[in-house]
């Protein structure tokens, strides 16, 4: 167990900049999550702590050493690589004991405690077996057993599971979750998979084109998200983002001319004030069309999904999107009234894109 | 890569030059050499930088191992081989993999069988051929019993002779009959999808439309592999021209003169002008390879698979 | 090797097929039969007749000792000189996969020696081993007569023996570097983090994996040493001082073509021909054996 320190860090291949600047904290025995759309630099952030990347600027510390300098042996680090990269010449055994082996673990331990690893994740009936003899979701346990064999400090996993199968991912969730309890090891996961950063993080890392945008408790990011990017990335279907302004009499005035009433947001309607205005779907509710503030709006389609449904709407020119749970039929163009939930209100600023509290 | 120490990284280059030197040194010593004068090339040690008489020894060479006219026969020759070969190839891999017909595998395995037995292998009886390459003709006919067949109806006996000793069409053909060529070619088109053949059928493409308009320009880089590796090895060979053309004066080709150039036992050690000979002669399939590179690694490479 | 989509057609892919088979027929089947032939009868060089004696050109050649004395060097110039030039060229393409700045040109410096001609790097290697000359010959200056492969059989079995590994150093780079580098590269980062050393992982994990194609160089260098050595001999030793350079190929050429023994000679080439085909069979088997990765 380690904490590891990311102080200002930045990476360039060549001449082309790929990390910004990041700076993490992360306690020792917690469970990171990294998430970030494709490119965004999760990985490259991911191998400079496991050593396979060089650190151009900036320093990281793993128990309290930088470790620079350090050569990925030195750093304590197991990782869980995306393609599995299992040694395919050798057995299932020799793969998980490997790193024991390297280490000079006399024979007799290795194999007590390559045993007693493959207990942990059900693979004892396939050690002798070649990976190439393992379906996809086995392949992957080996690779998590020959991460915990060596008893890291940190366990590293690149995304470990977008080559497996919806099912199977549901499952090596919440081994992973498991795994972490019993363990306790410090845990820095790449994904671009939210629900899976949701649902494994005891703290969030949302990065966007080299840079942190946000860190927090997936329940703090969902809540309140740092800025325009984040509010848009996470949650899903997506919040309901809208680009305006505040006129005079302080109502919301969007792009396309529509106005709302947000006279719950005191204190920061400037008139003139460019802003973007969000609200998730379940923020958004059918009302009748007497109340206080409610959107008219003309139905465009409706998606269902089961328990509930969702209205894409049209509300003076902007889409919008709301989760609706009555179940009465709603055709397309009819008309409705919608009102936005008080508490479900977020504001960004339109210039840098940043949370604006209130 | 991983461990990126300074120090690693300097044992790499070092190594890396080492071998460099290595591989280096034959070609630099004959440049040098080839550039000395006699006296400075007998010195003892001798000195390593060039020095200033490289065009004198070219030309001595030119004139003692008659390379111009050998220069020209050699690359008649490899010429001739890489053409040849490429057509060849082409044309039977074509029918291998695209045709079917009952006799396939046979044609197939006769066609490869041929990789196993390099010509050196099986030289004292090629040699024999090349005396009468309709030879093998003459005995079908013979043991069918034609000839005799012929002889009594028409008074006409048949003899089959074509000598192909001191002619390029010997220094070339039995070169030609190997399957490299036609196993680059059938690897290659192996990896034509069977959606290309369907969709040109569909078009209504002749199957040698089909060829020349599809096959053909889809293996423009095999045949750049395969052209390097053809004139390099064929400008290279030694002991069949060596064999064939008696009439060394007119049919032989470059490689052959080598011997020629090296000073006598007991004559002149003018090693710099043996040294210049070499150098004319190493200087073409190197220009080759080293301009063709990056196509004919992956002609060899695929060639393994 | 079947496909679904083929063209049916009597007589055009006879048509295409004809050249090439024609070819193999006159080139490589008559004269590998006629070997056949000759081997096992006692024939006049120019023609005449010919009596079939059976076995008797093999054991001819079997009771030989200076037969024996050919074969076991020739063994031994395979072994050592494709020994060398694998090892020269492993561990060059071992150092170029790190993939440094600069080591393109490195790359393509080593693929040179494919292009030479055997004869040509002979020739610079004649001089540069050469005694009297100012190279390897500077020695004799220091101790006189120390180097000599004009007279000492060993030293110019060690002259060609370099020379001929040398010469393979091209090719079996070029299939080491593409093996090397066909490893997915997060194999190697696994072995890293497991904390393996660059070269424990070349031994645990890399050597491994390009088993395959080591093996098959293996056998190309054998079969390419008993066959190619032809050029290089001749132009550096003739098979000499005294025969101790003689391989196979040397063999059969001098008894067949200026000793006009070709029965003798055409024996002899069945027994290269034996061995050539047992080693390509070998490398055969061994191809079905190759490692996948994922
Ligand atoms: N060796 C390299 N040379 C140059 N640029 C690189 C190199 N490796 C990665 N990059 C660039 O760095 C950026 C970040 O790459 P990285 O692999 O970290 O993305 P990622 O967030 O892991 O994406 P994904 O979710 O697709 O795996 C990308 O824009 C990529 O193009
Ligand atoms: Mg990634």
């Amino acid at each position: 167990m380690a904490q590891i320190t990311i102080k200002g860090v930045k990476k360039n291949y060549a001449k082309t900049a790929v990390i910004h600047g990041v700076d993490v904290n992360i306690e020792a025995g917690e469970f990171v999550v990294i998430l970030g759309p494709s490119g965004c630099g999760k990985s490259t952030l991911l191998r400079m702590i496991a050593g396979l990347e060089e650190i151009t600027e900036g320093e990281i510390a793993i128990g309290g050493t930088v470790v620079n300098k350090l050569e990925p042996r030195e750093r304590g680090c197991a990782m869980v690589f995306q393609n599995y990269a299992l040694y395919p010449h050798m057995t299932v055994r020799k793969n998980i004991g490997y790193a024991l082996k390297v280490a000079k673990v006399p024979k007799a331990e290795r194999d007590a405690r390559v045993m007693k690893v493959a207990q942990s994740v059900s693979l004892e009936p396939f050690l002798d077996r070649r990976p190439g003899e393992l379906s996809g979701g086995q392949r992957q346990r080996v690779a998590m057993a020959r991460a915990m064999v060596r008893e890291p400090k940190v366990f590293l996993f690149d995304e470990p599971f977008s080559n497996l199968d919806a099912k199977l991912r549901v499952a090596m969730r919440s081994e992973v979750r498991r795994l972490h309890r019993d363990l306790g090891v410090t845990s820095v996961f790449v994904t671009h998979d939210q629900i899976e950063a949701m649902t494994l993080a005891d703290k969030l890392i949302i990065m966007n084109a080299g840079k942190v945008e946000q860190i927090g408790k997936p329940t703090e990011v969902y809540n309140n998200p740092a800025s325009r990017f984040v509010a848009d990335f996470i949650g899903s279907p997506a919040m309901n983002l809208f680009e305006g302004e505040f006129d005079a009499e302080g109502h919301f005035v969007h792009g396309a001319g529509g106005r709302m009433n947000v006279s719950q947001l005191n204190g920061v309607r400037q008139p003139g004030r460019k802003v973007v205005l969000g609200v998730r779907p379940e923020g958004v509710r059918r009302t009748g069309a007497d109340t206080h503030g409610a959107i008219p709006a003309v139905v465009d389609y409706v998606e269902e999904l089961g328990a509930s449904r969702l209205i894409h709407a049209d509300a003076n020119g902007s889409r919008i999107v709301a989760l609706d749970n009555d179940s009465a039929e709603l055709k397309s163009g009819t008309p409705v009234h919608l009102s936005l939930a008080d508490s479900a209100l977020h504001l960004f600023s339109l210039e840098d894109g940043r949370r604006i509290s209130h | 890569m991983i461990e990126r120490s300074p120090f690693f990284d300097f044992i790499t280059y070092l190594a890396m030059a080492f071998g460099a030197l290595v591989v280096v040194i034959p070609f630099w010593i004959t440049l040098v050499a080839g550039s000395q004068s006699l006296q400075e090339v007998s010195q003892v040690p001798i000195s390593l930088l060039p020095s200033s008489h490289l065009f004198e020894n070219l030309a001595a060479a030119w004139t003692r191992g008659d390379l111009g006219p050998k220069l020209i026969n050699s690359f008649i020759v490899a010429i001739g081989v890489t053409v040849g070969k490429i057509t060849l190839a082409s044309l039977s891999a074509f029918a291998i993999v695209f045709f079917s017909f009952k006799a396939r595998m046979i044609c197939f395995w006769l066609i490869f069988i041929t990789l196993m037995l390099p010509l050196e292998v099986r030289i004292v009886p090629t040699y024999s051929i090349a005396a009468n390459a309709l030879l093998p003709f003459q005995v079908i006919l013979d043991t069918l019993g034609i000839t005799g067949l012929v002889q009594a109806v028409s008074g006409v006996q048949i003899a089959l002779n074509w000598n192909l000793l001191n002619s390029y069409t010997g220094l070339i053909l039995p070169l030609v009959a190997t399957a490299t060529g036609t196993f680059l070619y059938r690897q290659f088109f192996m990896t034509i999808p069977d959606e290309l053949v369907e969709a040109s059928k569909m078009d209504g493409a002749h199957p040698l439309e089909f060829f020349f308009d599809v096959l053909l320009p889809l293996s423009r880089t095999n045949m750049l592999a395969l052209a390097t590796i053809m004139f390099v090895s064929s400008w290279n060979q030694y002991l069949w021209p060596l064999l064939i053309t008696t009439d060394r004066a007119n049919f032989g080709t470059v490689v052959m003169q080598l011997k020629a150039l090296i000073p006598a036992q007991n004559g002149t050690p003018d090693w710099n002008v043996t040294m210049a000979g070499a150098l004319i002669i190493m200087l073409p399939p190197l220009l080759v390879v080293a301009f063709m590179q990056r196509w004919f690694v992956r002609g060899l490479i695929s060639r393994d698979k | 090797m079947e496909r679904r989509a083929y063209y049916r057609n009597g007589w055009m892919p006879w048509l295409l097929l004809a050249p090439q088979l024609i070819l193999v027929l006159v080139f490589f089947y008559w004269p590998t039969t006629q070997a056949l032939y000759w081997a096992f009868s006692l024939e006049q060089p120019w023609g005449g007749g010919n009596t079939w004696v059976g076995f008797d050109n093999f054991l001819a050649i079997f009771r030989d000792r200076e037969y024996w004395g050919t074969v076991l060097r020739s063994a031994f110039y395979a072994i050592v000189s494709t020994g060398l030039s694998m090892a020269v060229a492993l561990t060059l393409a071992a150092f170029v996969d790190r993939s440094l700045k600069g080591t393109r040109i490195f790359q393509s410096i080593y693929v040179w020696p494919y292009a030479i001609a055997a004869p040509a790097a002979g020739v610079a290697f004649r001089f540069i081993f050469a005694p009297e000359s100012g190279l390897i010959g500077s020695v004799n200056q220091i101790w006189p007569g120390i180097w000599d492969p004009a007279t000492n059989g060993i030293h110019a079995l060690a002259m060609v023996i370099v020379c001929h590994a040398w010469l393979g150093i091209g090719y079996n780079f070029i299939f080491f570097l593409a093996a090397l580098q066909m490893i997915p590269r997060s194999i190697s980062e696994a072995g890293a983090m497991d904390g393996a050393r660059p070269f424990q992982r070349l031994i645990d994990l890399q050597l491994p994996l390009i088993a395959p194609t080591a093996f098959f160089l293996l056998i190309m260098n054998l079969i390419s040493s008993f066959t190619d050595s032809f050029g290089l001999i001749d132009v550096m030793t003739e098979g000499g001082p005294i025969g101790q350079t003689e391989v196979m190929v040397y063999k059969i050429y001098f008894d067949g073509f200026k000793g006009l023994d070709y029965s003798g000679a055409a024996a002899q080439s069945i027994v290269l021909m034996l061995l050539v085909i047992g080693l390509t069979f070998v490398q055969f088997k061994w191809v079905e054996r190759r490692v996948h990765y994922n």
